[in-house]
């Protein structure tokens, strides 16, 4: 097993490949960086094979062979996941080193201070530019990259959760070979027979099939082996794919470009059908900044116009909503398009009703209004011709150059993903394929249903078949080989973001399980083992690089996170069509898939984060539901926890009822990604799979589906009762909402019926004379619904997962919640989202009440909570009027996996159980940064301090700061009229404050 | 007790103790319970019963203590269930004894002589079962001892602001002084038994608890002196216990937990609860040990009065309530009260208003409160309705306050039921054993209710 020594251990700098280095060397090495890479590179030179041989050899072996280390990281890992993988690894041996503590303690590695390393997390080939805190070298949280244009600071849920992958203890761990460890040795043997014949006819039965791929590296790595087996084929399958946008694309302009938008320059944006504002739409973290940056009504405020069919964040944060079916999308896309582009008054195929018409027509007046500083964007599942129609209006609006840019495609291999998988099944079943390689991806489990993947894979038609992919899932099943795939912080690569610059994916930690990349699958076809990935990627950038000073050109885009000048520019395109006709629409029952919001197309089953993430609009977790709007419901006369079988084309499927508000009469929606058979200890059997129903000629959606009953009840586990969320009671609303138009005459609307603070018996505390006094302001207006501060706040203060079971009990333990409410009309109603964290209050209920004084008052203002201190009475939660404790009622936290214990953030307390818990404005954070300021004998500036929700937030809703600081932006924020108290009428006196939510509607049609 | 001059025996009304009684047939009749009626097949077999489910409780205990407070149905944000309705319930039922003890005693209500001794017990079981709770449903209860206030290097002390500090002052205090009460009581009858019991053993324990007493002029002035005293102590206890239990809720600022009305209505609603307690273990035992002559009807009767007038209070708190949650103009108030009557749990409510307020109302009629069957069935009626009234106030104002987004449903689990009827386990245990070892009747008060015992008085009067 010698060669699982490799030199992908970490963020290496050093350019080229060195045997040895020694102290003079590192000097030179030091020597040679300046400005901002200095700290970089210091402590990525530690952590270099190179320098850890180099401290090794000034001891005898003996002295530390007890413990096979490849590095400092490796021994840090090893050390913390002894227990565990004691018993993985006992198959394989591991290569014998020593090791010794440090002679001379690296400089800024420093116990207790992360570091921060850009990389990027890459979904469906779209790169999310990150930061990712390391402490001693394990990365325990993932934040966005401040000064990459995709992120801007911002991260979406997928890529904050994705830290817990990298700790998912159920990752395949082994190499292994019809079930059977082996080693990586015997893997390439296996390989290089098959591989050396295939070379004779050239690679004519090679196929390799991976996910969407916008490395620059591993596209030139396959290229250049295509170009030398021109026989051997590339297939790209993903099941959330965009193949409706790029074959759209291919109709209007000929070629395959990539739509981006600027929306912060647009006023009026229509969506037709496109779920923009949340994660998984490509730059959706950028176009969320863009958006919320329009959204304040003291300024330009835009306006947002959704038809949409099954309801989404997006939908729900729109000025003005259009449910509609999504096969009747299509129509109103033409007639829209016509009173935009042609003004002939045809409205296609089929008339859209004429309330719709109308609904149109101020639409489209709205949009010629704001000509040039207009969007319109079509969703991924609507048909080619309707992206054909979106441009068509977007260039008849002249919006192209200002707000909506062509560019070259992200992906490398745009191919339609259905035909990709097609013409790779039948030259399966028709034995043409000797040996393949599926790098990445889940056919087995979410191909499409009538290709039946999984069947082909299984028979012997194939000789010789490879996966790679992270967990030994559905198809790793299938084949002979599986090689457990490096996680992205663990292995190098490169990708591109949605406007195609390019970041280096740096590793953080060496392989937990001996994971290998794509990259290093594909050298072996190459022919060139042994080359790391970090070779190559530098290799290829090498190549790119036009400029003498790579290794500074090398650490620059390390450092930043992005490749300057990868930036794809805009591009000019012809228009060849400028109108196509909707296909037609079909009566029946239609059904509709989509991703699911949590756990996207399945992937991410396994993480529990994201499983227990509460989705946008359902408040579920840990399953799918059959979603139906309530006029459905009433006709059908089903009701929430009713299980139906669905049947499609022959195909059956059951779930649970959910009925939302603001879905569409006569449609189904089910979701993707649940139902996994191996996924591993959290996804497994969670939710049912509705695959089986999907084909690819119907990929998104269809008609014809059938709803029978079962007689069978089934319990969701929803975080929000979903009675809760349409009927308000209290006083005041919770979420203060008015118009435009009224907000202007009366900017102080939400806080009516407020208790003036001078309203006490008691005497107010006195702050002013503390340098402190912490306080939140969350703008309602802003906030798009993304979840993402759930997930950060997870991340950052250790929260445990409790399982299905425990959310089903309301025992779920989030710090921060997203509320969701409705208002109006069931089958079309505003959507509110309402991020609650603890309001930290001033006269805290929960102080009161506790006998031990668990919960105190802080001087700076703060409701802390000692966990030490707590007995456990609940007392505090209920008399909290927020209801944001979240009580241990078991061992919730898990105390046993050691590949968790090196995840956790190593500032926040693990709670054990009966103990209280609840958002501590992240007051680690206030420490870390107070410790910061006294050192260098001043105060924390505004700015300096950002909490895990509001650091994460892509819409930039959630401000927090020193109240004490007149100039600080949340006192700014909590200035505005606006700003009001939730449940302010009770007298707590929160110091988390929000900012009404003001609608755009647009006054034609308010009438 | 000494000094009553009345004796109602002539009265239309039952006697408070049935004629033909003297000194030694009460004597006799009472210890002979203790020491010489042997052990019959009923009894082991219902000790079996209860001992068993005394079992359950440690067994449920047990395992909560390894698990976690998860075990049980409470969630965010009923955070309290079943266990601090038990506690509010046991610790209601208490006050029966203590009432009877205690302030009967001092109003001169001899007939209270017949009951006060196992009411006491009742007390004490009902306190000692209540008592589990507190302890048992905190997070961590092997740190429960912080709710002390003890010296300790951290110099850290409870939160004295928290009504659960108040509480566990509150009953351990009542738990203190009614054992002392009841201790103290037992003395004299302690030496009967002790004087009449015939195995050595039995006497040496008797006598070791009887603490030296024979019977001298001294004795009983020192000891009615302290009976008084103790009395006196025990009186504000009635009152004060259930109000600072209900402060746990009324401090709070939960809708339906924030009322002012709650002290007067909890302590009516404990009296309540303790008297259907007193009936409900009342009326058996007369008949099995054959006690009709010293719990006659007149105490039923009286204590089904009691009950009776109780219940009309607790009925007008529920009047209050439902009345200030429209008055008050707080949608908060009345959403309560709205979601009591058409909430998940309305079934509940309905069920707490028939058997606290419509079924009790029998008792007007001398047919049913004279008839120990209908005051049985009653009192097990109100022993449940006011069960209920603690899941209603504590689980139906907690499962939907201020924000929507957060109600939520309680769905006791088996481990709750296991608990709760544990401690019913661990109470009739007591009583079980209780029944066999002490004088369940006090004998020498029990004395006191005879002419014998008065003809000092008679003859003063005759001068």
């Amino acid at each position: 097993m010698e060669e699982q020594k490799t030199k992908q251990g970490g963020p290496d700098v050093c350019p080229g490949k060195r045997d040895q280095l020694d102290l003079a060397a590192v000097k030179a090495e030091l020597d040679q960086t300046t400005g901002p890479e200095y700290w970089r590179s210091l402590e990525e030179l530690a952590g270099s094979d190179e320098f850890q041989e180099m401290l090794h050899r000034e001891f005898p072996k003996g002295a530390s062979e007890w413990l096979d280390s490849f590095s400092r990281r490796g021994f840090l890992k090893t050390m913390g996941a002894s227990l565990a993988l004691a018993g993985m690894t006992g198959c394989t041996k591991m290569p014998m080193a020593e090791i010794v503590p440090y002679v001379k303690q690296p400089e800024n590695v420093i116990p207790g201070r992360p570091q921060y390393y850009a990389t990027a997390f890459t979904l469906n080939g779209y790169a999310s530019p990150i930061l990712v805190e390391s402490h001693l070298f394990r990365p325990t949280k993932i934040e966005g990259n401040p000064q990459h244009p995709a992120s801007l600071g911002g991260t979406d849920v997928y890529a904050q959760a994705s830290l817990l992958d990298l700790y998912d203890p159920d990752r395949a761990q082994n190499i292994t070979y019809m079930g059977d460890v082996r080693s990586w040795n015997a893997f390439m043997e296996a390989v290089r027979g098959p591989m050396g014949v295939q070379k004779g006819i050239a690679g004519a039965g090679v196929r390799i099939l991976t996910q969407t791929v916008s490395s620059p590296t591993l596209a030139s790595q396959i290229r250049s082996y295509l170009d030398t087996n021109p026989q051997a084929k590339w297939h790209v399958y993903e099941p959330i794919s965009r193949d409706n946008v790029n074959e759209g694309a291919k109709m209007a302009f000929g070629e395959v470009v990539e739509t981006r938008y600027d929306l912060s320059k647009a006023d009026v944006i229509v969506s037709l059908d496109a779920d923009f504002l949340y994660a998984g739409f490509p730059g959706s973290t950028r176009y969320i900044r863009d958006f919320a940056s329009r959204r304040n009504p003291d300024g330009n405020m835009n306006r947002l116009y959704v038809i949409e069919s099954t309801p989404s964040s997006t939908g729900m944060k729109a000025d003005h909503r259009w449910p509609m079916r999504a096969s009747e999308i299509g129509a109103a896309a033409y007639a829209l398009s016509d009173l935009v582009v042609l003004q002939t008054g045809a409205t296609g195929i089929h008339e859209p009703p004429p309330e719709a018409l109308k609904f149109l027509r101020d639409v489209s007046a709205d949009l010629a209004k704001h000509a040039g500083s207009s969007v319109v964007i079509a969703g991924d599942h609507q048909p080619p011709a309707v992206h054909v129609l979106a441009h068509a209006m977007n260039r008849a609006l002249g919006n192209v150059g200002r707000t909506v840019f062509y560019i070259d495609p992200v992906d490398a291999n745009p191919a339609n993903r259905n035909e990709s998988l097609h013409q790779l099944v039948e030259d399966m079943r028709g034995g043409k394929v000797d040996l393949l390689l599926i790098l990445g991806g889940n056919p087995g489990y979410d191909a499409p249903a009538e290709l039946e993947f999984a069947s082909a894979l299984k028979s012997n038609a194939v000789n010789l078949k490879v996966c790679l992919s992270t967990h030994r899932n559905e198809t790793a099943e299938l084949c002979q080989w599986h090689v457990p795939e490096a996680h992205y912080l663990e292995a190098w690569g490169d990708a591109r973001a949605y406007d195609g610059t390019a970041s280096i994916v740096q590793p953080l930690i060496e392989p937990l399980y001996g994971g290998k990349s794509a990259h290093e699958i594909i050298t072996i076809l190459a022919g060139q083992p042994g080359l790391t990935g970090h070779d190559l990627v530098q290799q290829y950038w090498q190549k790119q690089h036009t400029g003498t000073d790579f290794d500074t050109f090398w650490r620059k885009s390390l450092h930043d996170g992005w490749i300057a000048g990868t930036t794809y520019a805009p591009k000019n395109v012809t228009t060849k069509v400028a109108s196509a006709a909707p296909s037609p629409q079909a009566s029946g029952i239609e059904l509709n898939f989509r991703r699911d919001p949590s756990i996207y197309d399945g992937r991410f089953a396994n993480n529990a984060w994201l499983q227990e993430l509460p989705k946008p609009l359902t408040k579920l977790t840990w399953d799918n539901p059959v979603m139906i709007g309530p006029a459905m419901a009433e006709r059908l006369k089903l009701t929430f926890k009713d299980v139906v079988e669905l049947e499609f084309e022959g195909k059956k499927v059951k779930g649970p009822i959910w009925i939302q508000a603001g879905h569409p009469d006569n449609s189904v929606t089910v979701f993707l990604g649940y139902g996994r058979t191996r996924a591993g200890r959290a996804g497994t059997g969670a939710g049912h799979d509705v695959y089986p129903l999907r084909t690819s000629k119907n990929p998104w959606f269809a008609s014809g589906v059938k709803l029978t009953p079962t007689g069978a009840t089934y319990n969701l586990a929803s975080t929000q009762g979903y009675q809760t969320m349409e009927t308000p009671v209290g006083e005041r609303p919770l979420v203060q909402e008015r118009d435009l138009e009224e907000y202007k005459k009366e900017p102080n609307f939400a806080k009516e019926g407020e208790v003036p603070k001078e309203l006490t018996l008691y005497p107010n505390v006195d702050y002013s004379k503390e340098t402190y006094s912490w306080g939140m302001a969350i703008d309602l207006n802003s906030c798009v619904g993304c979840n993402n501060c759930i997930i950060a706040c997870q991340s950052e203060n250790n929260i445990a997962v409790v399982g299905q079971e425990q959310t089903l009990k309301g025992r779920h333990m989030h710090w921060i919640r997203v509320d969701a409410y409705y208002n109006g009309p069931r089958d079309n109603p505003k959507g509110f989202f309402q991020p609650v964290p603890c309001m930290q209050c001033e006269n805290a209920p929960c102080e009161l009440v506790c006998p031990v004084g668990a919960t105190t008052h802080s001087s700076e203002g703060l409701n802390d909570m000692v966990y030490n201190r707590c007995i456990g009475t609940r007392y505090c939660s209920n008399n909290c009027p927020y209801k944001v404790r979240r009580f241990n009622f078991l061992l919730f936290q898990d105390w046993e996996t050691p590949q968790y214990k090196l995840m956790r953030n190593p500032d926040v307390s693990i709670r054990s159980r009966g103990v209280m818990e609840k958002c501590t404005y992240c007051v680690q954070r206030i420490n870390e940064s107070r410790i910061d300021a006294e050192r260098g004998d001043t105060t924390i500036k505004d700015g300096d301090l950002q909490t895990a929700c509001q650091q994460s937030c892509p819409a930039n809703a959630i401000v927090f700061g020193n109240l004490n600081d007149p100039n600080s932006q949340v006192n700014k924020w909590k200035a505005q009229a606006r700003n009001y108290s939730l449940l302010g009428e009770l007298n707590t006196r929160p110091r988390t404050t929000y900012l009404a939510e003001v609608r755009n509607p647009n006054p034609e049609l308010k009438a | 007790m000494a000094t009553n001059t009345q004796i109602p025996v002539a009265d239309r009304r039952a006697p408070v103790i049935e004629p033909g009684h003297s000194f030694s047939t009460i004597g006799e009749k009472i210890s002979n319970i203790v020491l010489k009626r042997p052990i019959s097949l009923g009894w082991v077999f219902g000790f079996f019963v209860v001992f068993s489910l005394m079992n359950v409780l440690l067994l449920a205990l047990g395992y909560l203590f390894l698990k976690g407070t998860g075990i049980w149905g409470i969630t965010i944000p009923i955070g309290w269930g079943f266990a601090i309705i038990n506690f509010v319930w046991w610790i209601g039922i208490g006050h029966a004894g203590t009432l009877i003890s205690a302030i009967l005693c001092l109003l001169r209500q001899s007939w209270r002589n017949s009951i006060n001794r196992f009411a006491e017990a009742m007390t004490l079981f009902a306190v000692a079962c209540a008592g589990i709770f507190p302890l048992a449903h905190t997070g961590r209860p092997w740190l429960a001892y912080w709710m002390f206030p003890y010296p300790n290097t951290m110099g850290y002390w409870p939160q004295f602001r928290s009504p659960l500090i108040w509480d566990v002052f509150a009953v351990s205090t009542y738990f203190t002084i009614s054992l002392v009460f009841w201790f103290v009581g037992l003395i004299p009858d302690l030496a009967t038994l002790r004087d009449r019991a015939e195995h050595p053993l039995t006497r040496g324990i008797y006598g070791i608890l009887a603490m030296g007493w024979r019977g001298s002029a001294r004795h009983w002035h020192r000891y009615e002196t302290a009976y008084l005293l103790l009395a006196g102590l025990a009186t504000p206890l009635v009152l004060s216990v259930h109000t600072v239990v209900s402060f746990d809720f009324a401090v709070s600022i939960v809708p339906g937990w924030h009322t002012t009305i709650f002290p007067p209505y909890f302590v009516a609603g404990a009296i309540y609860s303790g008297f259907a307690m007193v009936l409900c273990l009342a009326i058996p035992i007369r008949a099995i040990y054959g006690l009709e002559d010293f719990i006659t009807m007149r105490h039923l009767e009286n204590s089904g009065k009691v009950m009776l007038a109780t219940g009309l209070i607790v009925g007008y708190g529920y009047g209050i309530e439902a009345f200030m949650g429209w008055y008050s103009g707080n949608t908060f108030d009345a959403f309560l009260l709205w979601n009591r009557l058409h909430g998940p749990y309305s079934a509940w409510y309905l069920g707490l208003i028939a058997s606290n307020i419509v079924i009790p109302q029998l008792l007007w009629m001398k047919k049913f409160r004279t008839s120990t069957f209908w005051l049985w069935m009653i009192s097990l009626v109100v022993l449940a309705g006011m069960w209920l009234e603690r899941f209603i106030i504590i689980v139906v104002s907690l499962h939907r306050d201020f924000l929507n987004s957060s109600w939520g449903m309680y769905y006791p689990t088996k481990w709750d039921f296991m608990t709760f009827f544990g401690t019913i386990g661990m109470f009739l245990t007591a009583m079980w054993l209780f029944v066999r070892i002490l004088p369940m009747v006090s004998i020498s008060e029990l004395r006191t209710l005879l002419p014998e015992a008065h003809v000092h008085e008679a003859a003063e009067v005759e001068k």
